[in-house]
């Protein structure tokens, strides 16, 4: 009878005891299991996660040290790229003053700048994306657009940015924020879109005014989908500022690269090339970790 | 004569849709007593939500006028407080919170905020979910929902509360609870309540009166029943009970002698 130990384990507060129900509790609890049996369960697990990327990255690095040991190879092996950037890769800090700075200071100085035009993208993105949202005819009208738009590479943008700032700085903050504002905006906009008949109705009896329903509805209803696109977003501003600043120059990742390419560096590139990759990674995590603690569960429904 | 506390006057409703227009509704009349208990009854499609909905001023009816103490109901509003099928609770806030945000609109510039804080609790309280104030929605089980949607539809002291099927989707021994609870809380406040249901028993053991629907299109009031079981009224004594027989005898050979679901409105 699975109604019945529905009933009785997820309601307690049922009016009625239902006569008999607690006998059943008892007969369907599963038996509390012992905490060493728990603890390996977890470790097992943790093992199920992280063994097998580490077992591929090793391979990969052994076919790559393979590959590219007979003299005369192209590119340096792992123990040469160690070897050559082993500077670069144990003082993070150093600044012997211009643009030779440790990754620390190059890595910073990007994300100062990708915390910049992705703050401005998200809003101005979101606010457009709720309006938007708000009627059909602006989404039918400005959706193709968008769709377009948001196709255009990042370096693009970047003559037109620069033709119209005609200074680095603003340019390449530009190029951030108009690569990642798109999907902010269309994502925000389709979740505007989605708000259940119910949650409006549900406004409309209490009567909420115009704002009340933006602040306490519309957006905490659309939290999810505007994460989609922050998420999406942050990504798209990490590839752009990589580029943009191949291309303007100073501190930063993206022109350390660019900068060791034409000292001959390879090394210091495949090292600053691994650490973009991660900070990318933990830009997009940090997001979603976000998004996880203010939409509340919203997206478990 | 005195006016009627809530009255139905000649309600037609028309959809249209591309070039089709249907007319879901017609010549609908019906007057309700203060704290009077009615249910609507009818085949799925008939028309009851739409009717409820014109109540709830969610919808605007093509002909004819509601009025709720002599004045015309056009939009929706806290004293005709809807309990939804699927009882549409806010899934980012707790349980407290979804009754606060309508407490805290609606008595927000009567009561203060310590008034507001007893009311959402004594209203959790009448629902028995006081003690899940904290959880949210998705941790809470379907029929917890239901009762935390009546609290909120309560918490408004509506003037008639109105329930759109609020079983409807709930187990048979869940639904028991929560009509049980429904009744307590309606021989204690007498409010006045309009509610949907299709569940034959349930409109019995519930109302003082049934609406029964004929099918859709132009569907309209067939008959009134009205049901003279004395309250407080207990579902194991009424299994035998001869009146309680015979209401359900009626709605039954209304609903599926002379109103059988006809075959186009199966689609
Ligand atoms: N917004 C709408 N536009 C067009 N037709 C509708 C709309 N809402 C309901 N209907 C139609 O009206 C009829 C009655 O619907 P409803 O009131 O929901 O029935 P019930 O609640 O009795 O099952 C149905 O045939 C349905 O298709
Ligand atoms: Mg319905």
């Amino acid at each position: 009878m699975p109604a019945v130990s529905k009933t009785a384990t997820l309601s307690p507060a049922a009016a009625v005891p239902v006569p008999g129900a607690s006998a059943e509790i008892v007969a369907f609890r599963p038996p509390v299991r012992p905490a060493l049996e728990r603890a390996g369960e977890i470790v097992r697990h943790l093992a199920g996660v992280i063994l097998p990327p580490l077992i591929v990255i090793a391979l990969s690095l052994f076919v790559w040290q393979l590959l590219c040991s007979e003299p005369g190879a192209r590119l340096p092996p792992p123990t040469k790229v160690v070897a050559d950037a082993w500077d670069f890769i144990v003082d993070p800090f150093y600044d012997n003053g211009g643009i030779d700075k440790g990754a620390f200071w190059q890595i910073s100085k990007s994300l100062g700048r990708v915390a910049i035009g992705f703050s401005f993208a998200a809003v101005v993105g979101i606010a457009l994306g709720v309006l938007i949202g708000q009627s059909t005819w602006a989404m039918r009208g400005l959706d193709p657009i968008f769709q377009v738009l948001r196709t255009v590479p990042p370096l693009a943008w970047l003559p037109l940015s620069l033709a119209g700032f005609r200074h680095a700085d603003p340019s390449a903050l530009f190029v951030i924020f108009i690569t990642s504002i798109w999907p902010i905006i269309i994502n925000t906009s389709v979740g505007v879109r989605n708000i259940p008949q119910d949650y409006r109705n549900v406004a409309a009896v209490i009567r909420l005014s115009w704002w009340e329903v933006f602040w306490k509805i519309t957006l905490p209803a659309s939290v999810p989908y505007i994460f989609t696109g922050l998420r999406i977003g942050v990504g798209l501003s990490w590839l752009a500022i990589v580029a943009a600043e191949m291309l303007i120059g100073g501190v930063g990742i993206g022109f350390f690269i660019w900068d060791a390419w034409n000292s001959s560096r390879i090394s210091d590139i495949i090292v600053a090339l691994v650490y973009i990759g991660i900070v990318g990674f933990l830009l997009d995590k940090l997001i979603a970790l976000i998004g996880h603690f203010v939409s509340h569960g919203v997206a478990a429904q | 004569m005195t006016q009627p506390y809530l009255k139905f006057e000649q309600i037609g409703m028309r959809f249209r849709r591309r070039q089709v227009s249907t007319e879901v509704l017609r010549d609908i009349d019906l007057t309700i007593a203060k704290g009077e208990f009615v249910s609507l009854i009818g085949h799925s499609g008939c028309g009851k939500s739409t009717l409820l909905n014109i109540l709830g001023g969610l919808l605007q009816s093509t002909t004819g006028e509601v009025f709720l103490e002599g004045k015309v109901v056009d939009t929706p509003g806290p004293d005709r407080a809807i309990v939804f099928q699927n009882h549409s609770l806010l899934p980012w806030l707790t349980v407290y919170g979804n009754v606060a945000i309508a407490v805290d609109k609606v008595f927000g510039s009567t009561k203060s905020r310590t008034e507001r804080h007893g009311w959402v609790m004594h209203n959790l309280e009448l629902v028995q979910m006081a003690q899940a104030k904290d959880k949210r929605p998705h941790e809470i089980s379907g029929g917890m929902k239901q009762r935390v949607g009546i609290a909120r539809a309560l918490a408004m002291q509506p003037k008639v509360l109105l329930m759109d099927e609020p079983f409807g989707a709930l187990d048979a021994l869940t639904r028991a609870h929560l009509q049980d609870s429904v009744m307590e809380i309606h021989a204690r406040l007498g409010n006045t309540v309009m509610m949907i249901t299709h569940d034959v028993d349930e409109a019995v053991l519930l109302s003082d009166r049934v609406v029964m629907m004929t099918n859709g299109p132009s569907a309209t009031i067939g008959e009134v029943l009205a049901i003279d079981l004395p309250r407080p009224r207990r579902r194991l004594e009424l299994a035998t009970d001869a009146e309680y027989a015979r209401c359900r005898a009626a709605i039954l050979g209304f609903l599926y002698a002379r109103h059988r679901v006809p075959a186009r409105a199966a689609a």
